[in-house]
């Protein structure tokens, strides 16, 4: 605390949405999107996107967890000693989870039944620990907002676009509104059928490798050498 | 022979990795060579089965709705289960550092082999994953619990291990520049995934 009181005046206040703190949002879309490019927070990305509207409840509980956590964190950051600071991070991860979770159970049950234990997985997803840990224990409570904030946007696209494709050819709708006409279908005389791989985890794999590749093959220096 | 399939269905059937993508983060980061892949699997497999049963008492005798009933009657219809994410995590941290600090002390081999994964597992999805789908499927006994712990452990290293030796041989082969590294190694998952639906429906 002491070292903000000694910080002298003169310096102008930096504004709100300065070029630096845009790039915090921006930065997590693309160059350094959390789940393509840092590796982050994999498990859930895969494992919810069968339809689109868990992917968007997952996405809006992780954007939660993580700009608040941020802030409580990059808050505390003088006060947590360095050597339990796993264990504090984890412990206000879980606080702010179990706060997430009868949230889900009251307003959306149908929703928060079929995400279930990924809803607790979030504690461990491992884009919190490393927001927390690279970000919030070094940076100001404003700018850890605004890099959770990107982090989490980033997440949730790729989640909606998996989700998109996995819920469009596995069971012809999207957003749970069908848009694939119910007389394409072969039972009923047409010729149509849902990709029933789609529905089954090993697609989900294959479809974040796609998108991985596209992005790498737009964006060049996101590359790994050989 | 109820345990035998347990431990089956949990390494091949309903595999960490390929059925529910938990631990996803440390499989893609540390399956470069097989050398380590093999030590961090080992840590999974030792830390599932010591948080597991743990967990498993815990849920069963302090958090579950009606589960203070032996303290006595008043305390019959507490039900802590809320509590749960937060217990479960304090638990996985402690035993993980306290594991770390024995190994440290009397398996000094063992220690450096681990060493550094270690307190990497305490984040693991896997490890919480397994309390929580332990607290969800209501196994009926701290045997059952067990067994489900090692074999979801025994799965995720086959998982680390086939991958790591995949990607040793994927360095001789020309992948386009893009697909390099992660890109190909979330496809070849999803390949593998697949070969381990032929799994499904085994029962012994």
């Amino acid at each position: 605390m002491s070292t903000e009181v000694l910080t002298p005046e003169a310096k102008p206040a930096e504004p709100l949405f300065s070029k630096k703190n845009r790039a915090l949002i921006t930065d997590p879309l693309n160059d350094n999107n959390p789940i393509t490019v840092q590796v982050l927070g994999i498990c859930s990305a895969l494992a919810i996107t069968v339809k689109m509207s868990n992917a968007l409840v997952m996405s809006i509980s992780v954007l939660a967890v993580v700009v608040v956590g941020n802030v409580i964190i990059s808050s505390l950051r003088n006060v947590i000693p360095s050597r339990i600071r796993i264990i504090a991070q984890l412990v206000i991860a879980a606080g702010l989870v179990t706060l997430v979770d009868i949230m889900l159970k009251a307003y959306v049950y149908d929703v928060a039944k079929q995400v279930g234990v990924y809803v607790g997985l979030i504690i461990t997803n491992c884009i919190l620990m490393g927001r927390y840990e690279a970000f919030a224990m070094g940076n100001k409570p404003w700018p850890s907002a605004l890099d959770g904030l990107g982090n989490s946007l980033g997440y949730a696209w790729i989640l909606l676009v998996v989700a998109f494709f996995r819920e469009i050819f596995g069971s012809g709708a999207v957003m749970g509104m069908r848009v694939i006409p119910e007389s394409w279908y072969s039972v009923n005389g047409g010729f149509y059928f849902n990709n029933n791989m789609m529905i089954l985890p090993p697609m989900a794999l294959v479809i974040v490798g796609i998108i991985i590749w596209i992005q790498r093959a737009r964006n060049t220096k996101l590359i790994e050498a050989a | 022979m109820n345990l035998v399939n347990i431990f089956v269905k949990a390494v091949f059937i309903e595999n960490m990795i390929f059925a529910y993508f938990l631990g996803m983060c440390s499989y893609l980061a540390v399956s470069k060579t097989v050398k380590t892949a093999v030590g961090l699997g080992a840590a999974v497999i030792f830390v599932l089965g010591v948080t597991v049963p743990v967990n498993y008492l815990l849920e069963n005798y302090v958090l579950k709705a009606g589960a203070l009933s032996w303290m006595g009657a008043g305390f019959a219809d507490v039900d802590l289960s809320f509590l749960s994410f937060i217990m479960f995590i304090a638990v996985v941290a402690a035993i993980v550092q306290l594991v770390e600090m024995i190994v440290e002390k009397f398996a000094p081999a063992l220690y450096g082999a681990l060493g550094i994964f270690l307190p990497l597992i305490a984040v693991n999805c896997s490890i919480l994953g397994g309390a929580l789908f332990m607290q969800e499927r209501q196994y009926s006994n701290i045997a059952e619990a067990t067994s489900f712990a090692l074999g979801s452990g025994v799965g995720w290293f086959l998982a680390i291990a086939a991958i790591a030796a995949i990607r040793e041989k994927l360095r001789y082969s020309d992948i386009p520049a893009p697909l390099r590294g992660l890109g190909i190694t979330f496809i070849l998952t999803g390949l593998m995934g697949m070969a381990f639906m032929a799994f499904m429906g085994i029962k012994i």
